[in-house]
């Protein structure tokens, strides 16, 4: 273990014989049936091997996701019919869309919860580790199976990744029932992993490590692990009336047969708005842990963080409607749904001025995740007031389903749950591998994608509000130069992620600066406490936990 | 500081198995709804998830016999199954909202009521009555009768709440170490279980070949089925596991203490109950 953790030296010798004499004894004890050879990834149990495949899985999808919205911006560069076909333009910003949100986002989301999770609480894996492997390799069939789509007669998926009933029920290609039937193998997936990371925090937690004790990325975890237990099967609900709907003759999204097409919007977006807060409340509990680690000082507010978490959560259920104010609903709903969405801004708020009181008169040092975290306060910030922009009813009408919405979300989704998790990368790259992400290349990375995820979405909000539609191949002249703009910030931002996977690979091979057990210097918490890299097998045996020494919540 | 070490169980091959014939499922599935040749692909698919089931429940209670499961493991699977459940709750509670937003705003609507009145310009003469005896548009197949809330459905209440506390009995009795008893009791639960699924089936028959009422017959026929039919499928693979549950009493599998097996399996029948109980109410009834 290494020497740069000087305090609690007694913990330190404990620490070492559980987690590197452990570790090995128990590999005799427990995993005598640990799986090796070419089997190894498709039987592993270990949350560490699981959780790396979450991440690279995600990563691919990234990619995979990003060159469909380069699809995108190279045929909206200049007006005029370009490159594509609008028929097939759809179906990228659809795909583009849905790979995004359920293969690149949520993904890479679980995997850090199952990478960090049990070293953050001192357990030594998930808690149903057999669930795990089964909650990761449904993906990589979900999503074989919906990219499949894109091959078949008629095309893949091309009503928008929301999907709306009768686009993607009368008027959809015939690939649809592939379509459903992956976001079922999706969402199983995402079911089980919830269940299995609350099970990991209600039960595992080292003795003395109360609730109030976890860090926040556990917390936010929590929270957004029941918002998918919550969530999940009501999308599950709602495909399986589209398939109804689509083969079997039902009319529940017919107004001829006496159902209505508006209420797919409402159980869609039932699902669809708490789904937002999956994307971005794992976020808030990452710069939670870099913010105060960076700025050398413990977390502002630390109560205050969990309850406005909680407080997001629950609104989250009872705000879907704002995304559909234009589609014609009764005048009470309307103003319903405006205020609890303003509601929402006041736990957010409170989570942005604690960062802020965190960095005020702290010892800040600008590191490659510091950097990533505080690009993420700035940038979700802007996406979170053009949210309550739209959130106002009336001025909706005009925004709605504009360019504007576009800035809005990609906003809130890139340059803040994806600089989120970039900053994770950053910060735990030195304990999944041992060795420290590259400074120069990480540089590069971050400056570049800065400007060029701003380049890209800031001019979107110009052209929203100017009018333009989202979702089609080609518009009118007064918004060419905007679009230009996001066209050479989109293709800037993408090809810059490439440094990224460079990184990526260098720490995977080991090539860069030896990092000790705690690299960061004013990092705090049980997974610093671990060599660099964690060995397979962690916490074989709970580890010491005093809260008025360990706790992020102490006063 | 506590030196018990954590139990972490061994991997297993029915994980990626089980994804495996999850994949032939979803693949048959789609390929028969669009090109009606995946028949084959699907029945690998169903009978491979069932053998994998059948496999991965059979190591688990191998294991939990060999005594290799601690507490802490023992409430890991009661909270998974507690949480397993109330995703169950939410997916129903999907449908039940679908019934209440018909029932409640879209038809009322249609037929010209409320501020989005205007859509009852699209058919004039509908008019809005649940159950839904004439759909908006007349191309949409009309049911012509409704069931009767006091014959079949109120028998199979009976039947189902009843299956609830023989279910319970069986579980005191288990406590209680009166073995012969306590799979007397599940046997009793299983059969009033299997009764109901039987008069279900009787209902269907009369539903859909007298009555007009069919999964193609409007709203109303949309929502029956959706919301009796995933209950049916409930209550089917809810007696599944009491089957296997009352084979294992008979084996001696279950103390007193410990017998999280029998509990997980209770929860679910009651859960499948309580659903049953709103369908009589709001399917059935009002």
């Amino acid at each position: 273990m290494s020497s740069t953790l000087p305090p609690h030296s007694d913990k330190q010798q404990a620490l070492s014989d559980s987690a590197a004499g452990g570790a090995a004894a128990s590999a005799a004890d427990h995993h005598q049936s640990a799986p090796s050879g070419p089997l190894r990834w498709l039987l592993t149990t270990n949350h560490k091997e699981i959780g790396s495949l979450y991440l690279l899985f995600s990563l691919l999808m990234f990619f995979i996701g990003g060159v469909l919205a380069l699809v995108v911006r190279a045929e909206l560069f200049q007006p005029g019919l370009m490159f594509v076909q609008p028929e097939f333009f759809n179906q990228m910003t659809t795909m583009h869309g849905l790979i995004m949100v359920f293969g690149a986002i949520m993904p890479a989301f679980v995997g850090l919860a199952n990478w960090m999770l049990p070293l953050q609480i001192g357990a030594p894996d998930m808690a149903l580790p057999r669930l795990n492997n089964f909650s990761f390799w449904l993906l990589p069939v979900a999503f074989t199976l919906l990219l499949s789509t894109l091959f078949m007669e008629g095309g893949g998926p091309n009503f928008g990744w929301t999907f709306y009933a009768p686009l993607s029920t009368t008027y959809a290609p015939p690939s649809t029932s592939f379509f459903i039937l992956a976001m079922h193998l999706a969402g199983i997936s995402s079911i089980l992993g919830a269940i299995n990371i609350i099970a990991t925090i209600l039960n595992l937690r080292t003795p003395g490590m109360r609730l109030m004790d976890m860090p926040l990325f556990v917390w936010t975890w929590l929270i957004t692990a029941f918002l998918l237990i919550a969530v999940m099967p009501v999308l599950a609900g709602v495909v399986t009336m589209m398939l109804l709907d689509i083969n079997f003759g039902t009319s529940f999204f017919d107004a001829a047969g006496g159902g209505d097409p508006v209420l797919f919007q409402h159980l869609f977006w039932f699902f669809g708005h708490p789904e937002v807060y999956i994307m971005i409340l794992p976020a808030f509990g990452i710069i939670s842990a870099i913010v105060p680690t960076f700025a050398r000082k413990r977390l502002f507010g630390y109560a205050s963080m969990v309850y406005a978490t909680a407080s997001i959560a629950l609104l989250s259920f009872v705000v879907w409607a704002h995304h559909m104010f234009t589609v014609g609903l009764p005048l009470v709903a309307e103003l319903f749904f405006m205020y609890t969405t303003m509601l929402i801004a006041v736990p957010t708020g409170v989570k942005v001025f604690n960062w802020m009181a965190t960095l005020f008169r702290g010892s800040i040092s600008f590191e490659l995740p510091m950097l990533f975290a505080l690009a993420f306060i700035v940038q979700f910030t802007i996406g979170g007031l053009s949210g309550v922009m739209l959130a106002i009813s009336p001025a909706d009408f005009q925004y709605h389903d504009t360019y504007f919405v576009v800035a809005h979300f990609h906003y809130v989704l890139v340059p803040g749950a994806v600089f989120a998790i970039l900053a994770a990368a950053y910060y735990w790259l030195p304990k999944w591998t041992g060795v420290y992400p590259s400074e120069k290349l990480g540089q590069a990375h971050f400056w570049l994608s800065v400007i060029g995820v701003n380049l890209t979405f800031f001019p979107m909000h110009f052209s929203g509000l100017a009018g333009m539609p989202r979702r089609i191949p080609d518009y009118a002249l007064q918004f060419a130069d905007f679009n230009l703009l996001s066209s050479i910030g989109g293709f800037l931002f993408g090809t810059s992620q490439l440094l990224f996977l460079a990184v990526v690979i260098l720490c995977m091979r080991k090539k860069g600066k030896k990092a000790p057990a705690n690299p960061w210097e004013g990092a705090e918490g049980l997974e610093w406490q671990l060599p660099s890299p964690a060995p397979l097998h962690t916490f074989d045996t709970p580890p010491e936990f005093i809260p008025e020494r360990d706790s992020p919540s102490r006063s | 500081m506590s030196t018990s070490h954590y139990y972490v169980p061994a991997s297993s091959k029915w994980p990626i198995l089980a994804v495996v014939f999850l994949g032939f499922l979803a693949l048959g599935a789609g390929w028969q709804l669009t090109e009606g040749k995946g028949l084959l692909l699907l029945l690998i698919g169903v009978l491979g998830v069932a053998w994998v089931m059948f496999g991965w429940f059979a190591d688990v209670v191998r294991e939990s016999l060999a005594g290799l499961y601690d507490a802490q493991m023992d409430r890991s699977f009661r909270q998974g199954m507690a949480w397993f459940i109330f995703s169950e709750v939410m997916f129903f509670a999907a449908f039940f909202g679908t019934l209440f937003y018909i029932r409640v705003f879209a038809l009322p609507w249609l037929d010209g009521e409320g501020a989005k009145g205007v859509t009852a310009l699209l058919w004039p003469d509908f008019t809005a009555s649940w159950p839904l005896m004439s759909t908006p548009d007349p191309s949409v197949a009309s049911i012509e009768g409704q069931v009767n809330p006091w014959t079949l459905p109120l028998i199979n209440t009976l039947l189902l709440v009843t299956s609830s506390i023989t279910l319970t009995f069986s579980h005191h009795a288990l406590k209680a170490q009166k073995a012969a008893a306590a799979s007397r009791w599940m046997l009793l639960t299983l059969i009033l279980g299997g009764v109901f699924l039987v008069i279900q089936g009787v209902e269907y028959v009369h539903a859909w070949t007298e009555l007009g009422l069919t999964l193609q017959a409007g709203i109303y026929g949309a929502t029956f089925f959706l919301l009796t039919g995933f209950h049916g499928l409930h209550v089917s693979i809810g007696l599944l596991v009491l089957v296997v549950l009352w084979l294992r009493q008979l084996r001696g599998h279950f103390t007193p203490e410990q017998h999280f097996g029998f509990e997980a399996g209770a929860w679910y029948w009651h859960f499948v109950d309580v659903v049953w109980v709103g369908l009589f109410l709001f399917v059935y009834v009002f």
